[in-house]
């Protein structure tokens, strides 16, 4: 195996870690020093987008694709006879730093299968990154993802020599594992998103006692779900987020639509479209409840599972809140317009700047690139609607709708909390960066 | 006593230069209507005065900036300096005008169009700053790293201290091809020198493979069912895409 190719090695290996979502290099600021090479940005820094328009802001690989598991919903599962490959440590190493050099990459973002164990294949991911750290001086972003099952000191170690370590939950809940993941137990994943917990604590005490003890994991953990691929309604999933968030003092949670690779009756048929608007809408609602202020509870309930397709869950929410608008720009406060529909932080932020200077109308907003689309149905200036805009919720519905749309969903009102999620979707919203404001 | 506004200036094109444009616009008591450098063919009726430049006038028009408005308004001042947009010379007196009489409040004034204006001119500026940390591929030639843009603002200035940092035990160069200035980085120390142009030699083999690596991955990255180009063009404008390493073939 070691005969074959750095570049077939990277195709087999790339493509193998590509439906990882997580690849951001963000959380952690570190500047460059005489002798190394590399530092990192807290804001993050993207190198390029590839054809699907998502980020490519490290290099994304598999150490290896040689799995000893069998996980139904993976290409690499054990059973699935596919062309296999691994990395020595070495060529690993200096690939990624060439490409780091060229400005291709901001930093690695390291998998792996289980090569034999899970303490092996630890190992082997250990010789990497000791390479790229001791032997490159490599200063720059690490994200690295923990092997479940793995010796707790093993982990350690590896989280010392990463910025940011994860560990996969694969899938919303426990019994659709035990069914698609039977090597894989709920224990071995969320015992070391503790022990990371754990570790980044007393990391940050002995950091204040001892000034050269080296940092742990500093950009924190993550982890990835996959949607789509089992019965969990985005109710359950967007409060098992929120639970992470809180319990594990996660970073992010990245959500994957399941993309069928594989022929198995406990999974969709590989024919099946990709839930690409649904991972969308869990998206933005995990960022109203990072950003927005939001609690998981009032965005769905026990009666409303699923998020509507048709609109974002913020539009969603105001017009399940009508009450509660409209709001006055010059007056109400930031956690107040942070809840209008189409105004992001950084829209909220200009406002509450400038109005300092002078209180605002309808064409000030327009002039400081507030878009007005959405929130012209939530908002008054100086106590006025803007012109042409109709209070009551239906006209509000329709002016949020493309055409299409209202026209699928029939426009009656009554429908509206009845929608069909396999309603076809609003081309618009698809290119929505996954980041945008909402 | 009113301003006399039916007068156009000419400046050296420099950053000094325009803070004495300032200057004379100050002590004269005129509001030109245009100010340009002699590299910008202008036709004017107005008669056009030529303002030298004097670096002591420029010091005392930047103390004034900071002082009495604020260094956030200076910052913008700079920015806006690197902008290649016609008629950025009026955009920043007209901004500056308004600060003198208001204050730091100024930056804060988004809906006035004197700053919106600054506001959205710096903003490209500095956005493209940005992008030129994404978008910029190097080469190794004989363990030096080359890399060429073509930016529109002259953002050699907004990246220099990025790839500094980035890159403190390299030896680079950044040929900015369309304001013919280049980022030297040599021994510890990174100057920013004019340069006509840059012949460069074949590419090596070691340099051919990493980038026939690096253009495997980028294809490869890519989802099938998830394509998208616009999301992509967004992301990515394509403007930028003519030096990408991942474009070529
Ligand atoms: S252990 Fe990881 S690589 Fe192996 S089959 Fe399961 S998900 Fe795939």
């Amino acid at each position: 195996m070691s005969s074959m190719d750095v570049i077939d090695k990277l195709t087999i290996l790339c493509d193998a870690a590509k439906y990882d979502v997580a690849c951001t290099s963000s959380g952690v600021d570190r500047s460059g020093k005489p002798g190394s090479l590399g530092n990192a940005a807290a804001c993050g820094i993207c190198h390029s987008f590839s054809a699907d328009g998502r980020c490519i802001a490290l290099l994304k690989v598999l150490l290896s694709n040689v799995c000893a598991y069998d996980c139904s919903y993976c290409v690499n599962r054990k059973s699935n006879d596919i062309q296999r490959a691994t990395f020595e440590p070495h060529e690993l190493a200096e690939l990624m730093i060439q490409f780091y050099r060229r400005n291709y990459i901001e930093g690695l973002f390291l998998s792996s299968a289980v090569i034999r164990n899970p303490d092996y294949t630890c190992e082997q991911m250990i010789e990497v990154l000791s390479l790229i750290r001791n032997t490159y001086k490599f200063r720059g972003y690490i994200h690295v993802k923990a092997i479940p099952g793995a010796d707790h000191r093993l982990l350690t170690a590896l989280g010392l020599l990463a910025d940011r370590m994860s560990i996969n939950l694969e899938l919303p809940s426990h019994d659709s594992l035990k069914l698609l993941a039977p090597d894989k137990s709920r224990d071995d994943i969320l015992k070391p998103m503790g022990m990371i917990k754990t570790g980044i604590h007393e990391n940050r005490t002995d950091l204040v006692k001892y000034k050269n003890t080296p940092q742990f994991v500093p950009a924190g953990q993550s982890t990835q779900m996959i949607v789509g691929a089992t019965p969990e309604t985005d109710y359950q999933i967007i409060n098992l987020s929120a639970a992470l968030y809180k319990k594990y003092e996660l970073k992010r949670v990245f959500y994957s639509a399941y993309i069928p690779v594989l022929e198995d009756s406990n999974l969709p048929a590989v024919n099946s479209k990709p839930q690409l608007l649904r991972e969308h809408r869990l998206y933005q609602a995990d960022w109203l409840l990072r950003f927005y202020k939001f609690d998981a509870t009032e965005l769905l309930d026990e009666q409303n599972q699923n998020f509507n397709l048709l609109i974002d869950p913020k539009c969603n929410w105001a017009l399940n809140h009508y009450d509660f608008f409209p709001v006055e720009i010059n007056t109400a406060s930031y956690e107040v317009l942070l809840r209008v529909p189409g105004l992001g932080v950084t829209g909220v932020n200009k406002i509450i700047r400038a109005r300092r200077t002078g209180s605002l109308d309808f064409p000030d907003l327009k002039k400081m690139n507030i878009v007005l689309k959405r929130a012209q149905y939530f908002i008054t200036c100086r106590g006025k609607s803007m012109l042409g805009i109709r209070n009551d919720p239906e006209a509000v519905l329709r002016g949020l709708l493309s055409k299409q749309s209202w026209e699928l969903a029939g426009s009656p009102m009554e429908q509206f909390s009845l929608f069909d999620n396999t309603l076809s979707i609003e081309k618009g919203e698809l290119y929505k960066c996954l980041t945008g404001q909402i | 006593m009113p301003y006399r506004s039916d007068i156009a200036y000419v400046y050296d094109g420099s950053f000094d230069g325009l803070l004495c444009c300032v200057y004379e616009s100050y002590y004269q008591k005129e509001l030109p209507l245009l100010i340009f450098s002699p590299d910008e063919t202008q036709e004017t009726i107005f008669p056009v005065k030529e303002i030298s430049t004097n670096h002591a006038f420029a010091e005392r028009v930047e103390q004034s900036i900071c002082v009495s408005i604020s260094h956030e308004a200076m910052r913008l001042v700079r920015l806006c300096y690197f902008s290649s947009e016609k008629g950025k010379e009026i955009v920043a007196l007209n901004f500056l005008r308004l600060g003198f009489k208001l204050g730091a409040r100024v930056t804060n004034m988004l809906s006035n169009d004197a700053v919106s204006k600054m506001i959205s001119l710096t903003r490209f500026v500095s956005r493209e700053g940005m992008y030129y940390k994404e978008f910029i591929r190097f080469s190794d030639y004989n363990g030096a790293l080359v890399a060429i843009i073509e930016p529109k603002s002259f953002v050699l200035p907004l990246i220099v201290q990025h790839f500094c940092d980035r890159y403190p035990s390299e030896q680079f160069l950044i040929y900015d091809e369309s304001h013919k200035h280049a980022i030297i980085y040599q021994n510890f120390k990174p100057t920013i020198v004019p340069l006509e142009d840059l012949e460069l030699p074949e590419a090596c083999e070691t340099e051919v493979k990493y980038r026939e690596l690096w253009k495997r991955f980028y294809n490869t990255i890519a989802i099938e069912s998830r394509i998208n180009p616009k999301l992509r063009m967004n992301n990515m404008p394509k403007r930028y895409w003519k030096h990408l390493t991942e474009f070529q073939d």
